[in-house]
């Protein structure tokens, strides 16, 4: 997939399930992609299709048990992640890799001066002095938009807006070379959600940073996004440019995606939602994840797993039906 | 902070207030005469009758209630005990070192023993380090302290000779009434360190400190403890203010003159002055104890001090301060 040369980041056939009450949970069956210097990739998909598990993967900070990594391969420029003794993965948790998180009113500590936190991380990687660490934590919450004034403050004398802010200071605090922002802007209100994004935008493109963006919402995907992944029940059910993305939907789930959103230019009474409710992740049906909710499914479809297939540069697509009529023209509607 | 202090300090009185007249009632509607007790047993009616007057046990309850509160609370006085010529403070006071010793010394087992074991037992849930503290909490919890105190005077004293078995002394008499008084809070300091440190450690913001590259002990250390400190706290203050209390069963084993051994003998021996002093005496330390307990919650958790500290100012500092 992505463009030619080694690539930054690259998860291959990454397997992860949780298990729970005696059930095995498969969050991701198989996920592959890449990713180069600077860009950005988008993971798009329902709540629970395993797009944090992902990203808490190539961290390494998924709680073990009950999750268990089952296979595959997380290449940070050649190295494997998941191969890295403990030791070696601190080194590069917070320093090469960082993330943000969905819930800012959860993810600071609530008894830790909010300065403190963000210094925490800055002393631990570049071995500097405690001042010195003060100060950059100081200058990273004026980048953030935060008077450096408040870096004794605690998380609860801030709003939701500004303890997000905190936490992407926090996380761009040591200069990482990957950002996992998982779901960045979900809790805040749409006017703070702008300039949030606004804010990871800047400083990325300031630090050359590559960045995984999870999202459920396509309006950021479009503003953020070079590459767009789209996940359903584990997989990657199409992959491809922004464009080819935006533009050419080609799986059935992603131009259902598309037809969920209201359109400023289209004169419909009502969305058309995709019906039925994701699988459950302990039963996955048998063929093709999304056959039961599919429109166009059909024998073949539910008979066995289906495979990824190019359709056109970097865009590939998990179904059978992409050449059917129906499809192509669902997505000239939608698309 | 100490305006909060201040203000709790004076709600103390009319707590002790409270106490002094519900203790009061208690004694007065508690049958037995303490004319009669302190009369020989041949004493007539007629002298027991003339002791009472004597004693002012013969007027109304309303007179003799506001006899004691203006006595307590106006002159500070505690009264004198029926049977030893004693006032009842000096009394306390007399008693009260053997019995804070033995609550500071077990406070500190407990606080050194029953939280490491907590937070080992919560790092490694259902594994056998837990399944091992939980088994000595469980035993700390369910083992009568009497029975404990005994078989550690059968062991150490009377067997091995080494410690001695009861009386009050050098350090060395402290140490098995100490360790038999300890063990149940120490097991219930670990178990209540365990659940509090497990709920922490599922906690976002400890995903965020392993996220920063931080080593899972300054996650332990620095993130997770300090917030599952308040309930730990809240167990140790009010073990100690039950120990305070006097450990009458301890206290009765090895024969130590403390103030649960001084207040059980007087509810024995219908001595009023001493119940009520005793129970007013409790009252104001246990009260200092949670208010201690409050000051250091508040130290502990700013978002708790914020809380006390705007109950007092006006809402719009508050304000100012968020932005």
């Amino acid at each position: 997939m992505g463009k030619k040369g080694t690539p930054f980041i690259e998860v291959n056939n990454l397997k992860v399930h949780y298990t729970s009450e005696g059930r095995n949970i498969h969050a991701v069956n198989g996920v592959s992609f890449s990713l180069q210097k600077g860009e950005t990739l988008g993971l798009v998909g329902e709540t629970g299709a395993g797009k944090t598990t992902i990203a808490k993967s190539i961290l390494r900070i998924l709680p073990q048990p009950p999750a268990q990594v089952d296979s595959g391969e997380i290449l940070l420029e050649g190295t494997d992640l998941l191969k890295l003794s403990d030791d070696e993965m601190r080194k590069i948790r917070g320093r090469r890799i960082a993330m943000i998180f969905q819930d800012p009113m959860t993810a600071l500590n609530p008894v830790m001066r909010v300065g403190r936190q963000i210094a925490e991380g800055i002393a631990l990687h570049e071995k500097i002095s405690a001042k010195e660490a003060e100060k950059k934590a100081k200058r990273m919450l004026e980048m953030v938009g935060i008077p450096a004034s408040r870096y004794r403050d605690y998380p609860h004398q801030f709003s939701g807006g500004m303890k997000q802010r905190v936490v992407i200071a926090m996380a761009l605090s040591c200069n990482p070379d990957l950002l996992l922002a998982d779901e960045p802007t979900t809790a805040l209100d749409v006017t703070i959600q702008a300039q949030v994004l606004d804010i990871i935008k800047n400083l990325q493109k300031e630090m050359d940073t590559s960045m995984i963006m999870i999202t459920h919402d396509l309006g950021i995907v479009a503003e953020v996004c070079d590459n767009v992944a789209v996940v359903y029940a584990g997989q990657i059910v199409e992959y491809g440019s922004r464009e080819e993305i935006f533009d050419h939907p080609c799986h059935p789930y992603t131009i259902g995606l598309f037809g969920s959103l209201p359109d400023i230019n289209s004169d419909v009474e009502r969305l058309s939602p995709i019906m039925g409710m994701p699988p459950d992740p302990a039963n996955l049906p048998s063929g093709c994840a999304f056959s039961p909710r599919c429109p166009y499914a059909d024998e073949r479809c539910k008979a066995a797993g289906v495979e990824l297939t190019g359709i056109d540069g970097t865009h590939v697509c998990r179904c059978l039906h992409r050449d059917n009529e129906q499809v192509e023209k669902a997505a000239r509607v939608t698309g | 902070m100490w305006k909060y202090v201040v203000k709790r300090l004076l709600w103390m009185i009319p707590v002790l207030l409270g106490i002094a007249v519900v203790i009061f009632t208690i004694m007065y509607f508690c049958p037995g005469d303490p004319a009669a007790a302190i009369l020989e047993n041949s004493a007539t009616p007629a002298a027991i009758e003339a002791k009472r007057v004597e004693m002012g046990l013969d007027r109304p309850y309303i007179v003799r209630l506001l006899d004691y509160l203006n006595q307590v609370f106006l002159h500070f006085d505690l009264g004198t005990s029926y049977f030893q010529n004693q006032s009842v403070m000096s009394g306390i006071l007399y008693r009260l070192p053997y019995t804070v010793t033995i609550a500071v010394i077990c406070m500190l087992l407990q606080i050194l023993i029953g939280t490491p074991l907590g937070i080992t037992a919560a790092v490694h849930q259902n594994g056998v380090a837990d399944r091992i503290c939980m088994v000595i909490a469980l035993a700390g919890v369910s083992i009568p302290g009497f029975w404990l105190a005994m078989m550690l005077v059968l062991l150490f004293a009377v067997r091995l000779g080494w410690l001695p078995p009861y009386g009050v002394g050098g350090i060395q008499y402290f140490i098995l009434p100490c360790i038999a008084n300890a063990f149940a809070g120490i097991a219930s300091q670990a178990r209540q360190t365990r659940s509090s440190m497990l709920e922490v450690i599922r906690s976002d913001y400890i995903v965020t400190a392993r996220a920063k590259g931080l080593s899972e002990r300054e996650i332990l250390y620095k993130h997770a403890l300090p917030n599952a400190l308040i309930p730990i706290i809240t167990v140790v203050g009010n073990g100690m203010g039950m120990m305070l209390g006097g450990t009458v069963v301890i206290e009765s084993v090895f024969s130590i003159p403390g103030i649960g051994m001084y207040t059980t003998s007087a509810i024995n021996n219908r001595d009023y002055p001493v119940v009520m002093g005793g129970v007013l005496f409790l009252g104001a330390l246990f009260s200092l104890i949670m208010l201690l307990v409050d000051v250091i919650y508040a130290y502990v958790d700013p978002r708790i001090k914020a809380q006390y500290e705007g109950q007092q100012k006006s809402f719009g500092r508050r304000k100012k301060a968020n932005g």
